[in-house]
């Protein structure tokens, strides 16, 4: 119960920094730097919804990034719109991910495992043949200039920062719904046996692709944001094979399967490339770092640093208690202390 | 249409170096169920190795393989001895998807970090220029690195079929711990393997940087190609992989006639039709039905 | 051999409830089945024997969805079942166990439970909490009824071998399948968890509850069950009381003639050896 309200204060302050931040913090590097995290937080919550919960590594999703992104800015193009109209097309960007996601999911998902994970690759690499070929849709290799915007000077980093929050938060909250949804249960039976989940009623298919298409929607929306905050896509960009190596390494750092993690490890991992980014000549020295350390998190900290903590807090808690009551108090307290800890790990 | 038979031609001398290439992938997979993504940035750091060997020492690249290939080998071994090692478990096929993806973002990042992003190119006398047999153009650089597939392929053979150690390779493709049982040490096969499967980068790098110009993205069309080949002739299967390198490199070339723009995405395109039909590839076997 | 089936077998009870028509499967050359026909009776608890690779496992993968027939027939209820997917088999009301049990190690022993459950969950919204308060508490039971209760919260993976079992055995129940097939109960576990495992399945029964058990484990075939099949090379070579198909000398030939497992105590542990 502490644990619990505990859990809901953090999140409700975390939230209120989350709004507070750009008024705070009102330099421009500074909250484009957190737009860009906020994209990701979305993006790696989303891509674990999937991912995470059931097991099947996507190396795909860029796919729905890319195509938001160039649906947002065909659309905007095409309408002559311009300010904050552009934002009212991200839920349509949604729309068309999930869209996307639907004959997708279904080539795909019919494989398990590393073909799993190779068919996505793949089917990765014809949405970026397409965007450097339809040449008369996507502009080709110098791809598609947003619109100047007439935003105020001063804040013109909020609108879209508020709009980046609102899709993050968005995305986390679907992701913490899934988690503790029946829904969620059928995904992660999927994960650890899914012959015996179908053997259990689960209608396997269904519960896959229906996340696949879920984990789209927020993927193809921060794609469309992206575009027009950054004011450029190319094909290159849009379609961007290290995409999804960003998202997994987030999931993976903070902990695969867990509806905190992916938020955590784009909180960490984010503004760093934000930054070294910003130092020029260090570019290409941060795509090594940015290799070194998934190797690192894989091969050191596999579970990620949310469950490796918890299991850390919760053996340090477990001795605490022995200390105090001796061995009977210590026994009850872990009786009880598993299905709690067991919680925590969502 | 005396485009038809030129394309074949060229598909099936191309298609021996992804032939190679391909092979090194799938005995990888066959031997330590890993699926080696950084196998084309490899291809990429050996074209630059042979290029730097060329423009900073003057040495020809053909002559230059004598230290690339053991430079390449040693490099595929030092990467399964500090990474591949460590995956253990349900998933580590697919855990060995993403390591070597980020060791690939390492090599790539580190290529940049040396040679710069612009392209650049093998330079050597047999480059550009050919024969003509029976009215087909005929590229000195494709026949040899036919040539080179073709001596390679010979030797992989002959150290699977016809060495003590080639045994130890196939009893522990087909079943680890029966080989550990038997004492076959493992972990020396499996680093040599990934080794010999690496180390066949040095000749494909050779080729393709003779005949591409390659720059350090060019990693990502390359593994694209040759994840499409080795999964297309069934994971594990060198024969397959050679097959459909053959036979995809070959379609590609004969698609360019008609469609220069589209003729990458025959790879894509066959890869998900053949999967859709048959989840194991053409040549692959399929997997005992778990009970 | 399907007349000796007619000649020997009394009808189980007037229209059996789990039946199989010829069932055939070959995989690659070998032929695991070949025209196996079997009958369940409602309310019973029927045994299945035969030796290693006689096709029993085989036999339960294809009643329930996880292998297709070559040719041959199931029915559940009157009702033709062949080759339907898993889980369809499985929310007709066919529950089963692996020999080698399968729960689902990285969730908690609860969750478990749920997932059994929640197929007849008749809820459009899919964000739906899992399990309502009924199912909750009839999970509980279940968990309490064999005996593992105090294991709710925990994660699967930490149960012992035989807890495995029990559990395994709780959330086939959950979903109160009309038959319940059971792949070797008894194999690998201690004589106190076996003792334990034929009450409780003694208890179900007694509630109504149908059971098919492929057993290696003599004893405990002979004193739990009802009617037992026996298969050979795929067919069944007879069907009938324990004492009678105890005495059956067709029976001893199987067993003495395959020579290897003759007595049969410990079953065949070693992965997927029947069902290849």
């Amino acid at each position: 119960m502490i644990a619990s309200g505990l859990r809901f204060g953090g999140v409700a302050a975390l939230l209120a920094l989350g709004i507070v931040f750009p008024l705070v913090f009102t330099n421009p590097a500074v909250t484009s730097d957190a737009i860009y995290t906020l994209i990701f937080v979305a993006a790696a919550s989303a891509w674990n919804t999937f991912s995470g919960y059931s097991g099947y590594i996507s190396l795909g999703h860029a796919v729905f990034f890319g195509s938001g992104a160039y649906l947002t800015g065909i659309a905007t193009l095409d309408w002559g719109l311009t300010g904050s109209q552009v934002f009212l097309l991200l839920p349509l960007a949604g729309l068309v991910g999930a869209i996307i996601a639907v004959p997708f999911g279904l080539i795909a998902l019919r494989v398990r495992r590393h073909t799993f994970v190779v068919i996505t690759i793949a089917i990765f690499f014809i949405f970026q043949l397409m965007a450097y070929n339809l040449q008369s849709l996507t502009g080709g290799t110098s791809g598609l200039l947003a619109p100047t915007v007439n935003f105020a000077a001063a804040t013109y980093n909020n609108p879209f920062y508020y709009a980046a929050l609102v899709i993050a938060v968005a995305a986390v909250a679907v992701s913490w719904l899934i988690r503790r949804s029946r829904f969620g249960l059928q995904l992660r039976a999927i994960r650890d046996d899914e012959d015996r989940a179908r053997g259990l009623g689960v209608r396997t298919m269904r519960v896959k692709l229906g996340a696949f298409v879920i984990s789209a929607v927020p993927v193809a929306m921060v794609g469309g944001l992206s575009w027009y905050f950054t004011g450029l896509i190319d094909p290159s960009s849009g379609f961007d094979p290290l995409f999804d190596v960003a998202v997994a390494l987030m999931a993976f750092l903070g902990g695969l399967g867990t509806v905190a993690g992916p938020v955590l490890g784009a909180l960490i991992i984010e503004p760093a490339q934000q930054y070294f980014q910003g130092q020029v000549s260090a570019g290409y020295l941060f795509l090594m770092l940015y290799g070194a350390l998934f190797l690192v998190v894989i091969l050191v900290l596999p579970r990620g640093v949310i469950p490796t903590a918890a299991e850390q807090i919760g053996k340090w808690r477990d001795k605490r208690r022995e200390g105090d009551g001796g061995l009977a108090g210590h026994r009850l307290a872990a009786a009880g202390a598993a299905p709690d800890r067991a919680k925590e790990l969502a | 249409m005396s485009q038809l038979p030129q394309a074949i031609t060229d598909g099936i001398l191309g298609g021996a170096v992804y032939a190679l290439m391909a092979a090194g992938l799938t005995l990888i997979f066959g031997v330590m169920d890993i699926i080696n993504i950084a196998q084309g940035i490899l291809v990429v750091l050996a074209a630059y190795l042979s290029y730097a060997l060329s423009v900073h020492l003057h040495i020809d690249p053909l002559l230059g393989l004598l230290i690339t290939v053991p430079a390449m080998f040693a490099v595929g071994a030092a990467i399964e001895w500090a990474f591949m090692r460590r995956l253990r478990g349900r998933e580590r096929t697919a855990m060995s998807l993403l390591v070597s993806y980020a060791v690939a973002v390492v090599i790539e990042g580190a290529l940049y970090q040396v040679f710069g992003a612009n392209d650049v190119a093998i330079q050597a006398p047999y480059v550009n220029s050919g024969v003509h047999v029976l009215g087909f153009d005929l590229p000195y650089i494709y026949l040899i690195g036919a040539g080179l597939a073709v001596v390679a392929f010979a030797a992989i053979y002959l150290l699977l079929y016809r060495t003590t150690f080639g045994r130890s390779v196939r009893a522990t493709m087909q079943d680890k711990v029966a080989a550990r049982l038997i004492g076959i040490n493992v972990n020396r096969v499996a680093a040599i393997t990934f080794g010999i499967g690496v180390g066949v980068t040095a000749a494909g790098g050779m080729v393709f940087g003779a005949t591409n110009a390659f720059s350090p993205n060019s990693g990502y069309d390359l593994i694209s190609r040759l994840l499409s080949i080795v999964i297309l002739g069934g994971l594990g299967s060198i024969g397959g992989a050679a097959a459909a390198a053959l036979f995809m490199v070959t379609a590609e070339e004969v698609v360019n006639i008609w469609q220069p723009v589209w003729a990458t995405a025959v790879y894509y395109a066959v890869l998900v039709i053949v999967l859709l039909v048959r989840p194991v590839g053409i040549f692959g076997k399929p997997e005992a039905r778990s009970s | 051999m399907t007349m000796t089936e007619a000649a020997t077998a009394p009808s189980a009870s007037p229209a059996p409830l789990l039946r199989t028509e010829s069932v055939s499967k070959a995989f690659g050359g070998v032929q695991a089945l070949s025209g196996a026909s079997i009958e369940v009776g409602r309310g019973t608890i029927a045994g299945l024997i035969g030796p290693n690779g006689s096709g029993k496992t085989t036999l339960f993968n294809i009643i329930t969805g996880y292998a297709r027939a070559d040719s041959g027939q199931v029915y559940l209820d009157g009702r033709r079942i062949t080759n339907l997917p898993p889980e369809r088999v499985f929310s007709l009301g066919i529950g089963r166990t692996f020999q080698l049990t399968r729960i689902f190690p990285t969730m908690t022993v609860f969750e478990n439970m749920l997932i059994a459950g929640q197929h007849k969950e008749r809820s459009w919204n899919p964000l739906a909490r899992a399990g309502g308060a009924a199912s909750r508490r009839h999970a509980m039971e279940l968990l309490d009824f064999v005996g593992i209760a105090r294991h709710a919260g925990a994660l699967a993976q930490t149960l012992s071998y035989g807890q495995r079992k029990l559990l395994e055995l709780a959330y086939v129940l959950v979903a109160d399948p009309e038959i319940v097939l059971l792949d070797e109960p008894a194999g690998g576990v201690n004589p106190s968890l076996i003792n334990t495992i034929a009450g409780k399945i003694r208890e179900l029964n007694a509630a109504g509850k149908t059971f098919l058990i492929v057993e290696h484990n003599m004893d405990f075939v002979m004193g739990l069950c009802d009617r037992v099949m026996v298969l050979d090379y795929g067919s069944v070579i007879a069907a009938g009381p324990p004492a009678q198909v105890r005495a059956d000398p067709r029976v001893l030939d199987a067993y003495l003639g395959t020579g290897e497992d003759d007595d049969a105590q410990d079953g065949d542990r070693g992965a997927g050896h029947e069902g290849a």
